[in-house]
């Protein structure tokens, strides 16, 4: 297969695209996307402090890349949750990257240990709050998020969402008719209120095979092992169930979700005006450290002093 | 051939020479999900893995 753009050997085939790449033309192919998706959704500009959430995976190693690349002001955020053996992987991938690549573009990394703050693992600490591994973990990693880009006064939270995980959730969400997360499943979310920084999902255009060819064309060492907690998660069903439709029918996964951004920006005006209406009127600062909330005491709180009088 | 599969780590051989498409519907793997590597080099669906290749078939597709 030869490169759609120049005269070498192709590196990846992409049929949604019904095209092929060398690693140069992919290279430059990811990086444009990606700077027209920061531009029609408006997501940053140039002068933005970005902080990204990386995992030492390869959607949020890229990510941080590309923006690097790019020319962006972006530092990361990395949350060590204390797993055994995964955490410090994952972790020393993270720093050599840092190390490597990130430093000499200027960035740099913040670490959140997870035992430190906490005095223990994410898994100890969800024994003791009665309450699954994973949504412990979002909770925390949520709250550690706005946190340092609250606290350190960046314009932007940046996190390695792809074309996969967009398609599959939002399939997770029409199959239980889940309205209330439709409405919020958008690449740029805004700062709406007081305390809560804007999101942006900078690599929602890419499938997660392209990223993963860009990152191995690019030479960046992300960790192939998953969290050992993910395993049997109800996304990975979705994801599959998608891409054998993909499979099928190349570009059903853009198709979806993409199609589903356009209905939802016929409605834009309307409805961020309404979202951020939402959130001033049902948010205020949590009681005890003053992140916005639903409830007097945020739910992270609350779950740190569940964890600290486990009786209660 | 020698191929290496993560998620769960194991190592299996083919007989060589065959195209990495024919590899997958071999394995019942679906191209979307995976990439071929050799060395350093990705490879695409229809090039030919010889019988002395040592070839990885990495899973892209993660669940958190
Ligand atoms: S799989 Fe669960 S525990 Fe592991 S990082 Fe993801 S949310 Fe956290
Ligand atoms: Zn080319
Ligand atoms: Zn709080």
């Amino acid at each position: 297969m030869r490169c759609r753009k120049c005269p070498k050997r192709a590196v990846l085939g992409m049929p949604r695209h019904n095209t092929a790449f060398c690693g140069p033309c992919l290279t430059e192919f990811v990086r444009t996307q990606v700077q027209r998706a920061i531009k029609s959704q408006a997501m940053f500009a140039p002068e933005d402090q970005i902080l990204v959430a990386v995992s030492g995976g390869k959607d949020s190693l890229t990510l941080w890349e590309i923006l690097l690349k790019l020319g962006y002001r972006a530092d990361a955020l990395y949350v060590d949750l204390g797993i055994s053996g995964y955490s410090e992987r994952s972790r020393e991938k993270v720093e050599r990257f840092t190390r490597d690549v990130a430093e000499s573009c200027g960035a740099k990394l913040t670490i959140h240990t997870v035992k430190e703050d906490a005095g223990a693992g994410i898994k100890e600490l969800a024994n003791l709050v009665k309450r699954p591994t994973c949504s412990t973990c979002g909770t925390i990693k949520r709250y550690q998020f706005n946190r340092v880009a609250w606290e350190n006064k960046y314009d932007v939270m940046a996190t390695g969402h792809n074309l996969d995980d967009e398609a599959a959730r939002l399939l997770g969400n029409v199959l239980q008719w889940q309205e209330e997360y439709l409405q919020k499943q958008s690449p740029t979310l805004p700062a709406s209120v007081a305390g809560f920084s804007k999101k942006v999902k900078p690599l929602y255009r890419m499938t997660e095979r392209e990223i993963a060819a860009y990152a191995i064309v690019n030479r960046i060492d992300y960790l192939v092992e998953e969290c050992p907690m993910a395993k049997g998660a109800k996304m990975l069903v979705y994801k599959d169930a998608l891409n054998r439709l993909e499979a099928e029918s190349p570009g059903t996964k853009q198709r979806f979700y993409w199609g589903f951004l356009e209905k939802q920006k016929k409605a834009a005006a309307s409805s961020s005006i309404a979202m951020a209406h939402l959130d001033q009127t049902t948010l205020q600062p949590c009681d005890t450290c003053s992140q916005p909330t639903t409830a007097g005491t945020c739910s992270f709180c609350r779950m740190m002093a569940r964890a600290k009088n486990p009786t209660r | 051939m020698k191929i290496h599969l993560s998620h769960p780590t194991r190592d299996m051989e083919l007989q060589g020479p065959k195209r990495v498409a024919d590899i997958f519907k071999e394995l019942q793997l679906i191209p979307e999900a995976f990439l071929v590597i050799r060395g350093q080099d990705l490879m695409t669906e229809d090039e030919i893995v010889a019988d002395g290749d040592s070839i990885e078939v990495r899973p892209v597709i993660s669940g958190g």
